[in-house]
Protein backbone atom coordinates (compact mmCIF):
# COMPACT_ATOMS: atom_id res chain seq x y z
CA UNK A 1 0.00 0.00 0.00
CA UNK A 2 1.31 3.40 -0.94
CA UNK A 3 1.97 5.52 2.15
CA UNK A 4 1.46 8.69 0.15
CA UNK A 5 -2.04 8.25 -1.12
CA UNK A 6 -3.20 4.82 0.03
CA UNK A 7 -3.47 3.42 -3.46
CA UNK A 8 -2.41 -0.17 -3.90
CA UNK A 9 0.94 -1.01 -5.40
CA UNK A 10 0.60 -3.22 -8.39
CA UNK A 11 3.70 -5.32 -8.06
CA UNK A 12 2.15 -7.99 -10.27
CA UNK A 13 2.64 -6.17 -13.53
CA UNK A 14 5.34 -7.89 -15.44
CA UNK A 15 6.10 -7.43 -19.07
CA UNK A 16 8.70 -9.03 -21.18
CA UNK A 17 11.15 -6.63 -22.81
CA UNK A 18 11.29 -6.13 -26.51
CA UNK A 19 13.67 -8.62 -27.95
CA UNK A 20 15.13 -8.71 -31.38
CA UNK A 21 15.84 -11.84 -33.26
CA UNK A 22 18.57 -10.85 -35.65
CA UNK A 23 18.29 -14.00 -37.73
CA UNK A 24 14.54 -13.90 -38.11
CA UNK A 25 14.15 -10.12 -38.10
CA UNK A 26 11.18 -10.34 -35.82
CA UNK A 27 10.10 -9.42 -32.31
CA UNK A 28 8.20 -11.27 -29.65
CA UNK A 29 6.17 -9.29 -27.14
CA UNK A 30 4.32 -10.70 -24.16
CA UNK A 31 1.40 -8.54 -23.09
CA UNK A 32 0.31 -8.31 -19.44
CA UNK A 33 -2.58 -10.70 -20.08
CA UNK A 34 -0.17 -13.31 -21.40
CA UNK A 35 -0.83 -12.69 -25.09
CA UNK A 36 2.32 -13.13 -27.16
CA UNK A 37 2.65 -10.96 -30.22
CA UNK A 38 5.31 -11.56 -32.83
CA UNK A 39 5.93 -9.28 -35.73
CA UNK A 40 8.61 -8.67 -38.34
CA UNK A 41 10.49 -5.73 -39.74
CA UNK A 42 11.70 -5.23 -43.28
CA UNK A 43 15.46 -4.88 -43.77
CA UNK A 44 15.16 -1.18 -44.58
CA UNK A 45 13.92 -0.26 -41.07
CA UNK A 46 15.97 -2.76 -39.14
CA UNK A 47 18.85 -1.29 -37.12
CA UNK A 48 21.06 -3.91 -35.55
CA UNK A 49 21.98 -2.28 -32.22
CA UNK A 50 19.14 -3.24 -29.84
CA UNK A 51 19.14 0.05 -27.88
CA UNK A 52 18.80 2.11 -31.06
CA UNK A 53 16.28 -0.33 -32.37
CA UNK A 54 14.15 0.12 -29.26
CA UNK A 55 14.26 3.88 -29.72
CA UNK A 56 12.39 3.59 -32.95
CA UNK A 57 9.42 2.40 -30.93
CA UNK A 58 9.62 4.91 -28.10
CA UNK A 59 6.80 7.33 -27.56
CA UNK A 60 7.01 10.35 -25.30
CA UNK A 61 3.85 11.13 -23.36
CA UNK A 62 3.49 14.57 -21.80
CA UNK A 63 1.88 13.98 -18.40
CA UNK A 64 2.27 17.28 -16.49
CA UNK A 65 0.84 15.44 -13.51
CA UNK A 66 1.13 16.68 -9.95
CA UNK A 67 2.67 13.84 -7.95
CA UNK A 68 0.54 14.66 -4.91
CA UNK A 69 -2.66 15.06 -6.95
CA UNK A 70 -4.31 11.94 -5.51
CA UNK A 71 -3.57 12.98 -1.95
CA UNK A 72 -4.81 16.50 -2.65
CA UNK A 73 -8.04 15.18 -4.18
CA UNK A 74 -8.69 12.97 -1.15
CA UNK A 75 -7.87 15.90 1.14
CA UNK A 76 -10.43 18.03 -0.70
CA UNK A 77 -12.99 15.27 -0.16
CA UNK A 78 -12.14 15.15 3.55
CA UNK A 79 -12.51 18.93 3.73
CA UNK A 80 -15.98 18.67 2.21
CA UNK A 81 -16.85 15.89 4.65
CA UNK A 82 -15.83 18.09 7.60
CA UNK A 83 -17.62 21.12 6.19
CA UNK A 84 -20.85 19.21 5.63
CA UNK A 85 -20.87 18.20 9.32
CA UNK A 86 -19.65 21.55 10.60
CA UNK A 87 -16.57 19.92 12.10
CA UNK A 88 -13.40 21.86 12.88
CA UNK A 89 -10.42 19.64 12.00
CA UNK A 90 -6.97 20.61 13.25
CA UNK A 91 -3.71 18.97 12.17
CA UNK A 92 -1.30 19.02 15.12
CA UNK A 93 2.35 18.60 14.11
CA UNK A 94 5.63 18.68 16.01
CA UNK A 95 8.85 16.82 16.58
CA UNK A 96 8.60 13.75 18.86
CA UNK A 97 8.32 14.73 22.52
CA UNK A 98 7.22 18.35 22.04
CA UNK A 99 4.14 17.69 24.18
CA UNK A 100 1.33 17.21 21.65
CA UNK A 101 -0.42 14.46 23.60
CA UNK A 102 -0.15 16.28 26.93
CA UNK A 103 -1.53 19.46 25.37
CA UNK A 104 -4.30 17.43 23.75
CA UNK A 105 -5.39 15.58 26.92
CA UNK A 106 -5.34 18.82 28.89
CA UNK A 107 -7.35 20.59 26.18
CA UNK A 108 -9.96 17.82 26.12
CA UNK A 109 -10.26 17.73 29.91
CA UNK A 110 -10.65 21.52 30.16
CA UNK A 111 -13.09 21.85 27.24
CA UNK A 112 -15.13 18.66 27.52
CA UNK A 113 -18.11 20.46 29.03
CA UNK A 114 -18.18 23.01 26.22
CA UNK A 115 -16.97 21.17 23.12
CA UNK A 116 -17.09 17.66 21.75
CA UNK A 117 -13.52 16.74 20.78
CA UNK A 118 -12.53 13.46 19.12
CA UNK A 119 -9.04 12.45 18.12
CA UNK A 120 -7.17 10.70 15.34
CA UNK A 121 -3.79 9.63 16.71
CA UNK A 122 -0.89 9.06 14.32
CA UNK A 123 2.24 7.16 15.33
CA UNK A 124 4.55 4.73 13.61
CA UNK A 125 3.95 2.11 16.32
CA UNK A 126 1.98 1.47 19.56
CA UNK A 127 -1.43 2.66 20.73
CA UNK A 128 0.06 4.35 23.83
CA UNK A 129 -1.12 7.85 22.96
CA UNK A 130 -4.61 6.66 21.99
CA UNK A 131 -4.90 4.99 25.41
CA UNK A 132 -4.00 8.28 27.11
CA UNK A 133 -6.66 10.09 25.08
CA UNK A 134 -9.22 7.37 25.83
CA UNK A 135 -8.77 8.03 29.56
CA UNK A 136 -10.24 11.50 29.02
CA UNK A 137 -13.45 9.86 27.78
CA UNK A 138 -12.92 11.19 24.27
CA UNK A 139 -13.50 9.17 21.11
CA UNK A 140 -10.14 8.19 19.63
CA UNK A 141 -8.75 6.20 16.70
CA UNK A 142 -5.09 5.19 16.46
CA UNK A 143 -3.43 5.06 13.06
CA UNK A 144 -0.07 3.30 12.96
CA UNK A 145 1.88 4.24 9.87
CA UNK A 146 4.54 1.52 10.22
CA UNK A 147 7.48 2.88 8.26
CA UNK A 148 5.51 5.94 7.12
CA UNK A 149 6.69 9.22 8.63
CA UNK A 150 3.46 11.22 8.27
CA UNK A 151 -0.30 10.87 7.97
CA UNK A 152 -1.91 11.29 4.57
CA UNK A 153 -5.42 12.14 3.39
CA UNK A 154 -6.36 8.52 2.69
CA UNK A 155 -5.49 7.48 6.26
CA UNK A 156 -7.68 10.29 7.58
CA UNK A 157 -10.54 9.23 5.31
CA UNK A 158 -10.36 5.68 6.67
CA UNK A 159 -9.87 6.91 10.25
CA UNK A 160 -12.98 9.12 10.01
CA UNK A 161 -15.16 6.18 8.96
CA UNK A 162 -14.19 4.47 12.22
CA UNK A 163 -14.23 7.57 14.39
CA UNK A 164 -17.62 8.83 13.22
CA UNK A 165 -17.31 12.20 14.98
CA UNK A 166 -20.55 14.03 15.89
CA UNK A 167 -21.86 17.09 14.05
CA UNK A 168 -20.65 20.53 15.21
CA UNK A 169 -17.58 19.08 16.93
CA UNK A 170 -13.79 19.29 16.84
CA UNK A 171 -11.51 16.60 15.39
CA UNK A 172 -7.90 16.86 16.53
CA UNK A 173 -5.49 14.98 14.28
CA UNK A 174 -2.20 14.27 16.06
CA UNK A 175 0.31 13.73 13.29
CA UNK A 176 3.39 11.52 13.49
CA UNK A 177 6.18 13.27 15.43
CA UNK A 178 8.26 14.79 12.63
CA UNK A 179 9.03 18.39 11.60
CA UNK A 180 9.65 17.62 7.93
CA UNK A 181 7.30 15.26 6.11
CA UNK A 182 3.86 16.20 7.54
CA UNK A 183 4.26 19.70 6.05
CA UNK A 184 3.78 18.32 2.55
CA UNK A 185 0.56 16.38 3.01
CA UNK A 186 -2.80 18.10 3.06
CA UNK A 187 -5.21 16.05 5.19
CA UNK A 188 -8.28 18.20 4.52
CA UNK A 189 -7.91 19.98 7.87
CA UNK A 190 -9.07 23.54 8.42
CA UNK A 191 -5.81 24.60 10.05
CA UNK A 192 -2.32 23.27 10.66
CA UNK A 193 -0.96 23.78 14.17
CA UNK A 194 2.78 23.37 14.78
CA UNK A 195 3.88 22.76 18.34
CA UNK A 196 7.38 23.67 19.53
CA UNK A 197 8.60 23.11 23.09
CA UNK A 198 11.13 25.33 24.82
CA UNK A 199 13.46 22.35 25.25
CA UNK A 200 14.06 22.22 21.50
CA UNK A 201 15.85 25.44 20.57
CA UNK A 202 14.41 28.72 19.35
CA UNK A 203 15.83 28.43 15.84
CA UNK A 204 13.56 25.53 14.80
CA UNK A 205 11.38 27.78 12.58
CA UNK A 206 14.35 28.67 10.35
CA UNK A 207 15.82 25.17 10.54
CA UNK A 208 12.56 23.51 9.46
CA UNK A 209 10.91 26.35 7.52
CA UNK A 210 8.52 24.26 5.45
CA UNK A 211 6.38 23.14 8.38
CA UNK A 212 6.32 26.59 10.00
CA UNK A 213 5.45 28.19 6.66
CA UNK A 214 2.60 25.73 6.10
CA UNK A 215 1.13 26.24 9.58
CA UNK A 216 -1.59 28.67 10.62
CA UNK A 217 -0.71 28.48 14.31
CA UNK A 218 2.44 27.92 16.35
CA UNK A 219 2.11 26.86 19.99
CA UNK A 220 5.22 27.26 22.14
CA UNK A 221 4.79 24.63 24.89
CA UNK A 222 6.42 23.84 28.24
CA UNK A 223 6.95 27.54 29.02
CA UNK A 224 7.03 26.59 32.73
CA UNK A 225 10.53 25.27 31.96
CA UNK A 226 11.85 28.62 30.68
CA UNK A 227 13.82 29.38 33.89
CA UNK A 228 15.76 26.14 33.43
CA UNK A 229 16.49 26.10 29.70
CA UNK A 230 18.33 28.34 27.26
CA UNK A 231 15.42 29.31 25.00
CA UNK A 232 14.90 32.88 23.73
CA UNK A 233 11.13 33.20 23.19
CA UNK A 234 11.37 36.57 21.44
CA UNK A 235 13.98 35.29 19.00
CA UNK A 236 11.80 32.23 18.30
CA UNK A 237 8.85 34.50 17.49
CA UNK A 238 10.99 36.69 15.20
CA UNK A 239 12.19 33.58 13.34
CA UNK A 240 8.65 32.19 13.03
CA UNK A 241 7.29 35.47 11.65
CA UNK A 242 10.21 35.75 9.25
CA UNK A 243 9.29 32.34 7.81
CA UNK A 244 5.54 32.92 8.00
CA UNK A 245 4.32 36.51 8.58
CA UNK A 246 0.72 35.30 9.07
CA UNK A 247 1.41 32.70 11.76
CA UNK A 248 -0.57 33.06 14.99
CA UNK A 249 1.43 32.32 18.14
CA UNK A 250 0.42 31.04 21.58
CA UNK A 251 2.69 30.43 24.55
CA UNK A 252 1.40 27.76 26.92
CA UNK A 253 2.23 25.26 29.61
CA UNK A 254 -0.11 22.27 29.60
CA UNK A 255 1.26 21.32 33.03
CA UNK A 256 0.59 24.59 34.87
CA UNK A 257 -2.22 25.81 32.60
CA UNK A 258 -0.51 29.13 31.78
CA UNK A 259 -1.63 30.55 28.45
CA UNK A 260 -4.11 27.76 27.67
CA UNK A 261 -7.10 30.13 27.78
CA UNK A 262 -5.89 31.93 24.63
CA UNK A 263 -5.54 28.61 22.81
CA UNK A 264 -9.00 27.48 23.96
CA UNK A 265 -10.51 30.77 22.82
CA UNK A 266 -8.95 30.32 19.41
CA UNK A 267 -10.32 26.75 19.10
CA UNK A 268 -13.84 27.80 20.18
CA UNK A 269 -13.87 30.81 17.85
CA UNK A 270 -12.55 28.75 14.95
CA UNK A 271 -15.38 26.25 15.42
CA UNK A 272 -17.98 29.03 15.65
CA UNK A 273 -16.66 30.81 12.58
CA UNK A 274 -17.48 27.67 10.58
CA UNK A 275 -21.22 27.97 11.32
CA UNK B 1 12.05 10.18 4.41
CA UNK B 2 8.90 11.25 2.60
CA UNK B 3 10.77 10.75 -0.69
CA UNK B 4 10.08 7.01 -0.45
CA UNK B 5 6.32 7.53 -0.40
CA UNK B 6 6.61 10.16 -3.12
CA UNK B 7 8.59 7.78 -5.31
CA UNK B 8 6.02 5.01 -4.78
CA UNK B 9 3.45 7.50 -5.96
CA UNK B 10 5.51 8.32 -9.06
CA UNK B 11 5.74 4.61 -9.89
CA UNK B 12 1.96 4.19 -9.42
CA UNK B 13 1.11 7.17 -11.65
CA UNK B 14 3.56 6.22 -14.39
CA UNK B 15 2.47 2.57 -14.32
CA UNK B 16 -1.12 3.68 -14.76
CA UNK B 17 -0.28 5.82 -17.79
CA UNK B 18 2.09 3.29 -19.37
CA UNK B 19 -0.82 0.82 -19.68
CA UNK B 20 1.46 -2.20 -19.52
CA UNK B 21 4.19 -0.86 -21.81
CA UNK B 22 7.80 -0.74 -20.69
CA UNK B 23 8.87 2.69 -19.50
CA UNK B 24 12.22 3.93 -20.81
CA UNK B 25 12.44 7.39 -19.27
CA UNK B 26 10.70 9.49 -16.63
CA UNK B 27 11.13 13.25 -16.49
CA UNK B 28 10.27 14.98 -13.21
CA UNK B 29 10.05 18.64 -12.29
CA UNK B 30 11.07 19.31 -8.68
CA UNK B 31 11.17 22.81 -7.24
CA UNK B 32 14.10 23.77 -5.01
CA UNK B 33 11.62 24.88 -2.32
CA UNK B 34 9.47 21.73 -2.44
CA UNK B 35 11.25 19.98 0.49
CA UNK B 36 11.96 17.06 -1.83
CA UNK B 37 15.57 15.99 -2.30
CA UNK B 38 16.27 14.85 -5.89
CA UNK B 39 19.11 12.60 -4.70
CA UNK B 40 16.75 10.81 -2.30
CA UNK B 41 14.23 10.34 -5.14
CA UNK B 42 16.99 8.88 -7.32
CA UNK B 43 17.97 6.53 -4.49
CA UNK B 44 14.38 5.38 -3.96
CA UNK B 45 13.63 5.15 -7.69
CA UNK B 46 15.82 2.11 -8.29
CA UNK B 47 14.25 0.31 -5.33
CA UNK B 48 10.63 1.25 -6.03
CA UNK B 49 10.78 0.39 -9.73
CA UNK B 50 11.98 -3.17 -9.22
CA UNK B 51 9.54 -5.65 -10.70
CA UNK B 52 7.49 -2.90 -12.36
CA UNK B 53 7.31 -1.63 -15.93
CA UNK B 54 9.67 1.16 -14.82
CA UNK B 55 12.52 -1.18 -13.94
CA UNK B 56 15.69 0.05 -15.61
CA UNK B 57 14.08 3.31 -16.76
CA UNK B 58 16.19 6.48 -16.89
CA UNK B 59 15.21 9.11 -14.33
CA UNK B 60 15.66 12.75 -15.31
CA UNK B 61 14.96 15.54 -12.86
CA UNK B 62 14.52 19.20 -13.76
CA UNK B 63 15.20 21.32 -10.68
CA UNK B 64 13.27 24.59 -10.71
CA UNK B 65 14.85 27.50 -8.80
CA UNK B 66 12.91 29.34 -6.11
CA UNK B 67 11.55 32.75 -7.04
CA UNK B 68 9.52 35.03 -4.79
CA UNK B 69 7.63 38.27 -5.36
CA UNK B 70 7.52 40.94 -2.66
CA UNK B 71 3.99 42.02 -1.76
CA UNK B 72 5.23 45.43 -0.67
CA UNK B 73 7.40 46.60 -3.59
CA UNK B 74 6.60 43.99 -6.25
CA UNK B 75 10.28 43.10 -6.64
CA UNK B 76 11.32 39.56 -7.47
CA UNK B 77 14.04 37.71 -5.59
CA UNK B 78 15.65 34.31 -5.96
CA UNK B 79 15.27 32.08 -2.90
CA UNK B 80 17.12 28.96 -1.77
CA UNK B 81 14.74 28.47 1.16
CA UNK B 82 10.97 29.03 1.35
CA UNK B 83 11.28 32.46 2.99
CA UNK B 84 13.49 35.52 2.76
CA UNK B 85 13.75 39.26 3.12
CA UNK B 86 13.28 41.59 0.14
CA UNK B 87 15.71 44.46 -0.44
CA UNK B 88 12.93 46.79 0.71
CA UNK B 89 12.95 45.02 4.10
CA UNK B 90 9.64 43.17 3.73
CA UNK B 91 9.28 39.46 4.56
CA UNK B 92 5.86 39.29 2.85
CA UNK B 93 6.83 37.17 -0.13
CA UNK B 94 4.64 35.14 -2.44
CA UNK B 95 6.39 32.14 -3.96
CA UNK B 96 6.18 32.17 -7.75
CA UNK B 97 8.30 29.12 -8.57
CA UNK B 98 10.19 26.50 -6.61
CA UNK B 99 7.35 24.42 -5.15
CA UNK B 100 6.81 22.21 -8.23
CA UNK B 101 6.44 18.45 -7.80
CA UNK B 102 5.37 17.05 -11.10
CA UNK B 103 5.84 14.24 -13.60
CA UNK B 104 6.52 16.20 -16.81
CA UNK B 105 6.70 13.38 -19.30
CA UNK B 106 7.36 9.70 -19.74
CA UNK B 107 8.81 7.77 -22.63
CA UNK B 108 7.44 4.30 -23.28
CA UNK B 109 8.20 1.53 -25.70
CA UNK B 110 5.45 0.95 -28.20
CA UNK B 111 4.14 -2.56 -28.41
CA UNK B 112 4.05 -2.42 -32.20
CA UNK B 113 0.83 -4.38 -32.32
Amino acid sequence: MCVTCGCSDDGEIKITNLETDEAEHNHTHTLPDGTIITHSHGHDTHIKAPQIHAKIHNTTISLEQDILAKNNLLAAQNRGWFKGRNILALNLMSSPGAGKTTLLTQTINDLKNQLSISVIEGDQETANDAKKIKETGSKVIQINTGTGCHLDASMIDRGLQQLNPPLNSVVMIENVGNLVCPALFDLGEQAKVVILSVTEGEDKPIKYPHIFRASDVMIITKIDLLPYVNFDVQKCIVYAVEVNPKIQIFQVSATTGVGLDNWYKWVSESLLSKC
Amino acid sequence: MHEFGITQNIVAIVTEHAKGAKVQRVLLEIGKLSAIMPDAIRFCFDICTQGTVLEGATLEILEIPGLGRCRQCGGEIYLDKPFGICNCGSVQLDLITGEELKIKEIEIEELCV
